[in-house]
This record gives structure tokens, C-alpha cells and sequence, in this order.
């Protein structure tokens, strides 16, 4: 993450500005449904807009069958997404043009530190019962301390979904502090609001704030393994909390949609909804993510497109 | 040069620029130059005068289009009249392939519509293309549909002839359609001028007609001056006008058509409300302000371009709204990544510019975000001017451009005042999470379109149209057909009256000057001085429920027959007229006021009124006797009939109030029979009961209060039945009748702008009096123009055309979703 940025510490939770919430549906619908016909960009343009989308990845891997060598490649590709010849073309020969973070379950961590030996690309360590939530607190918290010690610099937390369901915000907010404490200086958090659990966008909306209040330096939408993933409708109920918090307390933090996202078109739409609903900071790795994996083979081949105005093949992608 | 390096630094927006290449070769393929389409042709006049249609936001030429004259105009009637004689007899099915052809067709073009549109407009090719040109084939579905049901479901109408339309230049195609789809589903034929500042894309769709094979003169698209337009408006052979536009030239054109049998109907301009509560999803609401007023650069009839926010949310509103207006975008109307393209026309623009001034000089605080322009072009910032007052000119007047202004509101009672402190009533939107207070509002807020927590919605299955001077008709939805047919029973009227055609004034312009009356001597023969003489009774008139003397205290005397005096009732005045409508506003506002009742009390009350005058049946038996000389079976016919005509609008009390529109919208719109408000209405002399009973029970059956002025022959029917009334629960001020020379209440009532409508049933001039005079507030009329109805046949005397006028139609949109 960014240097001069300063973290958002967290305040004491406000449950008046959490039961005063209002989020109406058609009207996030609505805005949903225009952004993306109202913005776009092309040519040199999405060039430059795809290639910091590259930058943004959290390039992931959460599955029981990763092993060191599966690890291993991702972070190669980490290291170097874009096809060289490519960057040359593009004019990037000199930049450093990485994704964003690596992201492994705890027990990848180590392997993925060590495959990035000697860059700046962070690793990020799933933690606290991923996906479910649903293991005692103490497992939780040592999950947490655990992956720190094996060299993870962001940790994404799952909420606790029942303490949404049933409202009871003082608990989910007492869990993600001790969550965030247990980060302390060694890790950013991010908070995943697994929102295709919650019931509706209030919601959302709601568990957003007691995030923020909580200390979260990210929220994030989901962990890939709920039936409804990242859409664009609860991405801009988080990210207006996210600019409602800023507006109250001066704090900024990032957001991370997470699943579903495998297309450089979906890419752009979301870059759009954070330029505009939040600003241009929130369009780099300090404050905006995407949880994704093929998305960046997409990324590749867009911009394959852009250099030669040929549609290009998958397989001529190098794999990560 | 800007390097892919910097742009991957500044993240910017880049020009996304829509190829206006095929519409340039269309316009090649004209010569740049464009004829008149008539007869599915393009016809040139001798010595045709042409007319540049321009660019806005370059200011070039694109091409010319024609200037029609006298003869041109003719020969589009005249075309469309020849057609009509096919076409009207064409069946529905028949015609509904036809519009279906032509929604297949439009599909097919879209992208060339939509770029045409935003190259001759202004307007950003987003909006045109997402939003003016599926409309435009939603429409011809969406009437395609009544086409084919028409001769089912609209058994008892016909088409009403040719129609004259013409329509204004921000959505040249969209109102294209609105005005075209149901006139032709209905089998009426069109002659159709566009605005001056966008003819091309009107003709663009008369190729695209052509091409779906519509038979030749159905639709004919002049192009032309206002002149033309008035020639088309006058022309005799036009049987309906139908035109979109402002409120300004909406009144010429009620003036210019009055007493002339017409049919009219009039989409006017707006200042609609845009009501935000202290309980709405304020950032939705922000959105829904861009929505408002910010689309189409806000030349928009139903913008809402007034903001009232509740007072406690006030500033943290103003605040996010400024925030949002940072990230607008202006630009070329082409670039796919804009918010805004250009005004329309220079002298816009300079209009538009002319109200900032004034807000700022009404001590308004003008905000304009800090974003570019381009360099030349029509182009204005998006603008917000706060802390003005109800009591500024740029608060009460439509400045159609992207201006907004901003008021607070503490309660929502003061929310619904405020909103309904305008002389129009077009559109409203209402942002509140609560649901018993939005609907609450959207049920209080004068207006014909109300968006819950959504703005600027549109679909052909939802009407259109607009309260007070927004104008009257309904466009969309099966209530839009009605402005297209006419019932099956009733020709065309054309009254005559000695009107000044060339001046297009009444020959007597004198009319409803009335002198207050004398004594009439009785002829001796008819007294002996020995005879036990009646006790004088002399009818009073009815305000407000109960018998008040005349203003005026003169007396007019009522003969019967064969001369005879009958009875006396009082000579009503301008007061007695004013304090009419005061009563029939208090009624209103009396709790609960009549229009708020439910169905079921005011059927129980018309019923009531049914049974009392039943009971007296032999007495109003007499009393028609007396007064007209019938046969005493005729009048007795009549009373039953006019018991019967309580009973149906006693049914009818709780079976009109509209209907759930199949819109797109997820959720619910419902369209609303809206009682109008007051209505005046001067009874017919033929019928002195049943004429009385026929207009009086369909209104309040609907929820209106009426100042009724009786036959002036023979009014003591009416002044009989107020007993009736007193009996029958009716509360006060809900029937007023108002006794005298007819046409001399009947000119203080139109003349009233505090009345919402007034029905007529005099002779053709005043009918034409009526129509004129009702442009000064544009309250809605309803004239027979001294033609004969029969009040006897249930056909003619009662349902659906009464209940029709009787009602205005609300839709109101609720999105759903949480």
C-alpha cells in the first residue's frame, strides 16, 4: 500500500449512524445500470485504464488443491503479468508493472513469500475460518497471527455473518477490532462482508460502516465461494459508505471487489464507478483491488488487441 | 504528446467519439437537402424557401430542409383526408400489423435514428440512443397492441379524422411517436410538423414509414415555420390538434381552435417538484437530481427542476449534490463518456444564461462545478442556484436548460404546499424510504407523472400528460387513446355561429354581458282576484349547502309554456359564482374532504339521492310539465331516467379508479383516476332535470365538487332538486347551484382560475367562448357546441366519456426492492 498513507484507526462504534442508514434498491440499480453507458474509454485510453486494472490485482489463488509449485507460477506471473514484448510495445519498458498482492490461504503464505523474494508485490493471507467464519474466535485470531508470522502484509478477514443477520452490530464490531489489533502495524485488513449472505443492501451498507469503525484499511466484498459474488450493485453501496466515512471522519479506505470478475469490460465498469463515486485515488493499488484471477489473462489479451487490432488466443497468455 | 505512461498515471477520460458516418451519407445521399413528405413522397415546391437545420455543438449546417407554405399545408391535409377514407375503415388488425412493421423498422435503424437525433439536437448519443429511440419503438408496439384490440375493447369509439401535430425540437423522435403510434393505431391519419431547430430526424422516420409499406397519407411530415403550424391548426379539414410545446403557445393554440370542434389536447411546460425527505436514500436521491434535471440538458418538460429538500438534510444534500456536479461531463453530443451535449439553439442558450442572471439577482447563489467546456458549441455547466424563495421569478418559472433550483421544506405538509405553489403540474418525484409518507405525497402532489424514489421515467404503457397549465390529454397508456377517438354515436362537430374566420373572433363579442331583470307582468287574464294565490316561493341559490340569497338580490322570472309564469328564482352575479367555487373548494378541504372519501361513501350518497328523488318523483314530474309543456309521460320518463343515471354513477362511484400500468418498471405503476378539482358546469335547457342530474352525478361520483348552473329556461328543476340534496347527506359546498343568465355565470366561471374545468352545454357560440377563455388558467373544457345530445339514451347521456371528463389520470411509479 501507498507510504503516505495515513490508516484509518477506527472510532468508537456509532450505532446511530448505523441504524440511520438508507440505501434504496431501484435507485442503486438505477445508477448501476447507467455508470457503465455514461463512461467509457477507449483506445490509448483503456490501454492506460487496463494496465492500472493489472496493477490493482490481488492475483489469487484459494483452492484445496494449491500446493508450493501451483504458488509458485502464480507469482511468477505476479511478477511479471504482462508479456514483455508486449510492455515494450506499449511504451512501459522501464515500469515496474506488477499486480497487486498475491492472495493464498495461511498455508501458502510462506511459499508465496518466497516466490516474490526481491519485489514490492505484498502477500495477502486469507484468515479468521475463510470462507464460513464459522470456527471458534481463538482459531480465528491465531489464523491471523499465524499468517503474519509467515510474512503476510494484508490479512482479509471474513465477518462473522450472523451478527449481521441478526444485528447485532456491538459484536461484529468487537470482533473486527480484536481482528484488527491482532493486525496491529505488521498487516493491513481487509474486511470481507461476504455480501451474498446478507439479506439486503442496508445491510451491506451497515456491516460497511461497522467495518470502517472497526479499523478496516479495505472492505471487500466477497470471498469467491458465496453463490453471488462481486456485482456492481453492492460495490457501490460500499463504496458510498466508504466516501460517507471519509466525509465524517477524514479516514480513506480502499475497496476490493472479489469474484466473478474475469473480464477487462467488467474491469472498466468498475473503474468507472470508483472514479466517479469516489475519485481518482481510489482507481490505484492503495485503495482499490480486484480479487481476481482471470481477469488478467483478459487484461493481457485486451491489450494484446490494442497493440495489433487482432482479437488474440488465450493460450498465446502466458499462465499464472 | 500524451504518452500511454502519462495516461496510466492521470487515469483521464479520452474522447469515445460514435461515427456519424452513415447519417452524413444520408444526408449525402439528399443533396443536404430535404423536400416535404406527403403521400409516402418527397414533394418540392415551386420556388421552395429553405431553412438550415444546424449542428449545435459545432453550429454547421447539416442540411436544409423546407419551408412549407398555404399550399403545401393543403395538400398534406388533404392527402391525410384521402386516406382517411381507407384507412379509418382499414381493420385493426390490419392497421396493427402495419405498426408493428414500424417498430420492427425503427429497431432496425436504431443506431442511425440515434445518431441523427444527437447530431441535429444536441442531446448526448447515450440518451438517444438508450432512451429516446427504444422509446420511440416502444411506443409503436406498445399501440400496435391496441390496434388489434380496438374493435373489442374500443367498441363504442371511432377515429376522429385527421390530426394535426406538432411537436417540439428537444425529443423530436420520442414525441414523434407519442403523437403518431395512437393516432394511427386508432385509424386516424397525421399530418405531423416538427420543430424548427430538429426537422431531420422526423424525416428520417418518414423514409423508415415508407419503407414498412404504411399506405400513402397516413402520415405526412411538413416541415415549416410557426406559420405553418397556425396554417395546419386553422386549416378546416383538420379534425384534431394535438401538439407539445410551451405553455405560451399551448394557449394560442386553445384559442386559436375554440369553438372550432377540434379536439385538442395540449403537453405543456413544467417546474416540477423534486421532494427530497430527511428519510431517503440520499445518495440515490443525488443520482436521481442528475436524472432530473441534468438529462437532456435539462430541456425537459417534466425536469425536476425545483428541489425541496427537507430542512435537516438540507445542507448535507446540497453538499453531496455539488460533490456529484464535479463529475460531470459535457461535451460532444457524439462522445459516448458524456453527461451533457449542447443547447439546442443560440437563443437558448441565451435564455437559459438570462435565468442564472436572474436568480443571482434575485439573491440566489449560483453554483457551477469546475469542470471544462468545450471550446466552442452550445455547451452550458450544469448548474444549482440555492437560497431563493417561493417569491422568485426563477423558483416559479421553466427556464428549460440544466438549472436547478433549491428550497427546504420543514414538514411534509409544507413539502406538498410547496410543490403544488406553481401554476403547473406536469411531473413530480418524491425520495423517502418510508412508504406510507411517499405515497402519501405522491397522492397529495398535483401533477400527472409521480416518481417514488425514481425521476424521468417513461413507457408506452403509462400516460403522459399534465395538471392545471402543464396542459391536458394523456399521452401513453390506454388512456392516450382517448384523445384519438371520439364515441362511435357523434359526428364531428362543426358548429357554426358567425365566427370571423379571418379575424377568428365571434361576431358578437358581447356575450355574457348580461342586465339583471325586472318584473314581469303576468298577462291579467290569469288572475281574478278571488283565487287563494300561492304562496310566493322563490328559490334561493345553493352555496356551500345551504339557501342563500343572490348576490345581487335581482330576480329572474321563469315562464312556462305557454307564457305563464311558473316561478322566480334569483339572477345570479359574478359573486354569487365566486362564492360558488369558494364553496366548492372548501369541500375539498373539509375532512375528510370529498375528494378523499372512498368510493363506497359517495356511491351511498348517490344512491341516497336516487331513493329522495324517487320519493318525489310525481312532484319533479309536475314541475317538468309546468315549466316545458311536455306530456306528462315524457317528464315522468324523465325522472325515471335521471333516477336511474344516480344509480349508475352510484355504481360507478367505486368502479373507475384506474388501473395498474404494465410498464417496465420493476415494481408498481399505477394510473390514478384523479378527480380534476372543481368543475363549473352549465346545464343544457332540453332535459331540465335529467341534463342536470347527467353532468352533476358523473362528477361528484368522481370525487369533484361542482358550481352547477341549471337550464336558465327552466331551472326549477335544479333549484327543486337542492332539497334532494339537503336530504340525502350530500355534504356542503359539494353541489352548488348557481341560478341566472347562463351564459353571463358561465363567463365568470371560465374566467375563474381557480376553477379546473367547465363543461358547457349552451349554444355553439358560447361554446367557442368557453374553449377561449379557458386559456387563461388552461382548465380543461368539455363543450357540445349547441349540437343536440340525446340525455334519454344511456348511449349518449351517460358512462364513459363522462367519466372520462370527470377524472384526470396520475400515474405514479414505485420502483420495488430492498
Amino acid at each position: 500500500m501507498n507510504s503516505n498513507h495515513t490508516r484509518n484507526p477506527g472510532m468508537p462504534l456509532d450505532l446511530d449512524w448505523v441504524a440511520g442508514a438508507h440505501v434504496n434498491k431501484s435507485a442503486v440499480e438505477r445508477r448501476v445500470a447507467s455508470l457503465p453507458l455514461r463512461r467509457t474509454v477507449k483506445k490509448d485510453w483503456q490501454a492506460a485504464w487496463l494496465l492500472r486494472a493489472v496493477t490493482c490485482i490481488d492475483l489469487t489463488t484459494l483452492s484445496g488443491d494449491d500446493t508450493p509449485g501451483r504458488v509458485k507460477r502464480l507469482c511468477a506471473k505476479a511478477r511479471q503479468p504482462i508479456r514483455p514484448d508486449m510492455l515494450s510495445r506499449l511504451g512501459l519498458d522501464g515500469e515496474k508493472i506488477t499486480v497487486g498482492a498475491v492472495c493464498v490461504y495461511p498455508n501458502r503464505v510462506a511459499d508465496a513469500v518466497q516466490a516474490l523474494r526481491g519485489t514490492d508485490i505484498p502477500v495477502a493471507s486469507v484468515a479468521t475460518g475463510f470462507p464460513a467464519g464459522q470456527t471458534p474466535l481463538p482459531q480465528r485470531i491465531a489464523e491471523i497471527e499465524q499468517a503474519i508470522e509467515s510474512g503476510a502484509r494484508e490479512i482479509d478477514v471474513v465477518i462473522s455473518r450472523n451478527h449481521v443477520l441478526t444485528g447485532d452490530w456491538q459484536a461484529m464490531y468487537d470482533e473486527l477490532k480484536l481482528f484488527r489489533q491482532t493486525c496491529g502495524e505488521a498487516a493491513h485488513m481487509k474486511t470481507i462482508l461476504a455480501t451474498g449472505d446478507l439479506g439486503t443492501l442496508k445491510q451491506v451498507y451497515q456491516a460497511s460502516l461497522v467495518a470502517m469503525m472497526a479499523g478496516s484499511d479495505f472492505i471487500k466484498t466477497s470471498t469467491g465461494k458465496e453463490p453471488v459474488n462481486a456485482t456492481l450493485e453492492v460495490s457501490l453501496v460500499m463504496v458510498r459508505a466508504i466516501r460517507e466515512y471519509l466525509e465524517r471522519t477524514g479516514y480513506e479506505v480502499g475497496f476490493k471487489p472479489a469474484g466473478g470478475i474475469g473480464k477487462a469490460k467488467e474491469a472498466l465498469a468498475w473503474q468507472s464507478l470508483m472514479k466517479e463515486e469516489l475519485g481518482d485515488e481510489w482507481l490505484m493499488p492503495g485503495l482499490f483491488r480486484f480479487g481476481a484471477s482471470s481477469l488478467l489473462t483478459d487484461l493481457e489479451r485486451q491489450l494484446y488487441h490494442y497493440l495489433t487490432g487482432h482479437y488474440a488466443a488465450k493460450h498465446h497468455m502466458p499462465m499464472g | 504528446m500524451t504518452t500511454l505512461l502519462d495516461l496510466f498515471k492521470t487515469m483521464d477520460y479520452g474522447p469515445a467519439p460514435e461515427s456519424p458516418s452513415a447519417v452524413n451519407a444520408w444526408l449525402d445521399e439528399h443533396g443536404r437537402k430535404f423536400g416535404l413528405f406527403i403521400n409516402n413522397q418527397w414533394v418540392t415546391p415551386k420556388d421552395a424557401k429553405y431553412y438550415p437545420s444546424l449542428d449545435p455543438s459545432s453550429g454547421e449546417t447539416l442540411a436544409e430542409t423546407t419551408q412549407a407554405g398555404k399550399p403545401e399545408v393543403d395538400a398534406a391535409v388533404a392527402a391525410a383526408r384521402a386516406a382517411f377514407e381507407t384507412w379509418s375503415r382499414t381493420p385493426g388488425v390490419v392497421r396493427a400489423r402495419y405498426l408493428y412493421a414500424i417498430a420492427r423498422n425503427i429497431q432496425k435503424h436504431h443506431r442511425l435514428l440515434a445518431v441523427l437525433e444527437s447530431m441535429d439536437n444536441g442531446k448526448p448519443i447515450r440518451e438517444s440512443r438508450d432512451i429516446d429511440v427504444p422509446l420511440l419503438a416502444r411506443h409503436f408496439f406498445y399501440y400496435a397492441g391496441w390496434a388489434q384490440l380496438m374493435e373489442t375493447e374500443l367498441r363504442d369509439y371511432q377515429p376522429v379524422g385527421v390530426v394535426g401535430q406538432i411537436i417540439p425540437w428537444n425529443f423530436p423522435l420520442l414525441m414523434l411517436a407519442w403523437k403518431i403510434a395512437p393516432a394511427i393505431a386508432m385509424g386516424n391519419t397525421v399530418v405531423l410538423k416538427p420543430a424548427s431547430y430538429t426537422r431531420l430526424s422526423a424525416l428520417l422516420f418518414a423514409e423508415i414509414v415508407a419503407e414498412a409499406g404504411l399506405p400513402p397519407g397516413v402520415v405526412n411530415v411538413i416541415t415549416g415555420s410557426s406559420q405553418a403550424g397556425s396554417m395546419l391548426v386553422e386549416h378546416p379539414d383538420v379534425d384534431k390538434v394535438a401538439f407539445t410545446g410551451s405553455t405560451d403557445v399551448g394557449r394560442i393554440l386553445r384559442r386559436q381552435t375554440a369553438g372550432s370542434g377540434k379536439k385538442l389536447s395540449l403537453e405543456l411546460g413544467g417546474k416540477s417538484p423534486f421532494v427530497v425527505f430527511e428519510d431517503a436514500d440520499l445518495d440515490g436521491a443525488v443520482e436521481g437530481v442528475v436524472d432530473a434535471i441534468w438529462f437532456n440538458q435539462g430541456q425537459v418538460c417534466c425536469a425536476g427542476s425545483r428541489l425541496l429538500v427537507q430542512e435537516n438534510v438540507a445542507e448535507k444534500f446540497i453538499r453531496k449534490l455539488k460533490a456529484r456536479m464535479e463529475h460531470m461531463r459535457v461535451g460532444d453530443p457524439l462522445d459516448k463518456a458524456i453527461d451533457m451535449g449542447a443547447i439546442v439553439d443560440k437563443s437558448q442558450w441565451e435564455t437559459v444564461d438570462g435565468w442564472v442572471k436572474t436568480g443571482i439577482s434575485e439573491g440566489g447563489d449560483a453554483f457551477q462545478p469546475d469542470i471544462r467546456l468545450p471550446e466552442k458549441g452550445l455547451f452550458y455547466k450544469p448548474t444549482l442556484i440555492t437560497g431563493l424563495d417561493p417569491a422568485a421569478a426563477t423558483v416559479q418559472e421553466e427556464i428549460f436548460g440544466p438549472v436547478l433550483v433549491s428550497l427546504t421544506f420543514r414538514t411534509p405538509a409544507e413539502a406538498v404546499e410547496l410543490a403544488n405553489n406553481t401554476r403547473y403540474g406536469l411531473a413530480a418525484s418524491v425520495w423517502s424510504d418510508n412508504v406510507n409518507l411517499a405515497l402519501d405525497v405522491a397522492s397529495r402532489i398535483k401533477a400527472g407523472s409521480v416518481w417514488v424514489n425514481c425521476t424521468n421515467l417513461f413507457d408506452g404503457a403509462s400516460g403522459f400528460g399534465g395538471y392545471r397549465e402543464s396542459g391536458f390529454g394523456r399521452e401513453g397508456g390506454k388512456e392516450g387513446l382517448f384523445e384519438y377517438v371520439r364515441p362511435g354515436w357523434m359526428a364531428r362537430p362543426r358548429p357554426d355561429f358567425g365566427l370571423d374566420t379571418a379575424k377568428n373572433t365571434p361576431t358578437r363579442p358581447t356575450w355574457g354581458e348580461h342586465v339583471p331583470t325586472r318584473p314581469a307582468m303576468p298577462g291579467t287574464a290569469h288572475t281574478n282576484g278571488h283565487e287563494l294565490p300561492r304562496v310566493d316561493r322563490t328559490p334561493k341559490m345553493y352555496v356551500g349547502g345551504r339557501q342563500v340569497r343572490p348576490d345581487g338580490a335581482y330576480t329572474l322570472t321563469v315562464l312556462g309554456a305557454k307564457g305563464k309564469i311558473v316561478g322566480q328564482v334569483g339572477d345570479g352575479n359574478r359573486k354569487d359564482i365566486r362564492n360558488a367555487v369558494e364553496a366548492a373548494h372548501a369541500a375539498h378541504l373539509s375532512k375528510p374532504g370529498w375528494a378523499m372519501r372512498h368510493g363506497y361513501n359517495r356511491s351511498q350518497i348517490l344512491y341516497f339521492i336516487a331513493e329522495n328523488l324517487d320519493a318525489r318523483n310525481a312532484e319533479f314530474a309536475k314541475r317538468i310539465v309546468e315549466m316545458t309543456g311536455r306530456t306528462q309521460k315524457s317528464a315522468q320518463a324523465e325522472v325515471d331516467a335521471s333516477v336511474e343515471r344516480l344509480f349508475s354513477y352510484a355504481a360507478w362511484a367505486d368502479k373507475f379508479g384506474g388501473t395498474v400500468q404494465e410498464t417496465t418498471l420493476r415494481g408498481v405503476t399505477v394510473g390514478v383516476n384523479e378527480p380534476v378539482g372543481v368543475i363549473g358546469i352549465a346545464c343544457p335547457d332540453e332535459f331540465p332535470l335529467l341534463g342536470f342530474v347527467s353532468l352533476m352525478a358523473p362528477a361528484i361520483a368522481r370525487g369533484n365538487t361542482v358550481v352547477m348552473i341549471p337550464s336558465q329556461k327552466h331551472p326549477l328543476s335544479a333549484t327543486d332538486f337542492y332539497q334532494v340534496l339537503d336530504t340525502s347527506d350530500v355534504p356542503g359546498g359539494v353541489v352548488n347551484i348557481v341560478t341566472g343568465d347562463r351564459d353571463h355565470l358561465t363567463k365568470t366561471l371560465v374566467q375563474h382560475e381557480d376553477v379546473d374545468a367547465v363543461w358547457y352545454f349552451g349554444t355553439a357560440e358560447g361554446s367557442y367562448h368557453v374553449e377561449f377563455e379557458s386559456a387563461a388558467n388552461m382548465k380543461r373544457t368539455w363543450v357540445g357546441y349547441g349540437l343536440p345530445r340525446d340525455w334519454m339514451s344511456r348511449e349518449q347521456g351517460e358512462g364513459h366519456e363522462f367519466l372520462h371528463e370527470a377524472t384526470q389520470v396520475k400515474n405514479i411509479w414505485v420502483p420495488t426492492g430492498e
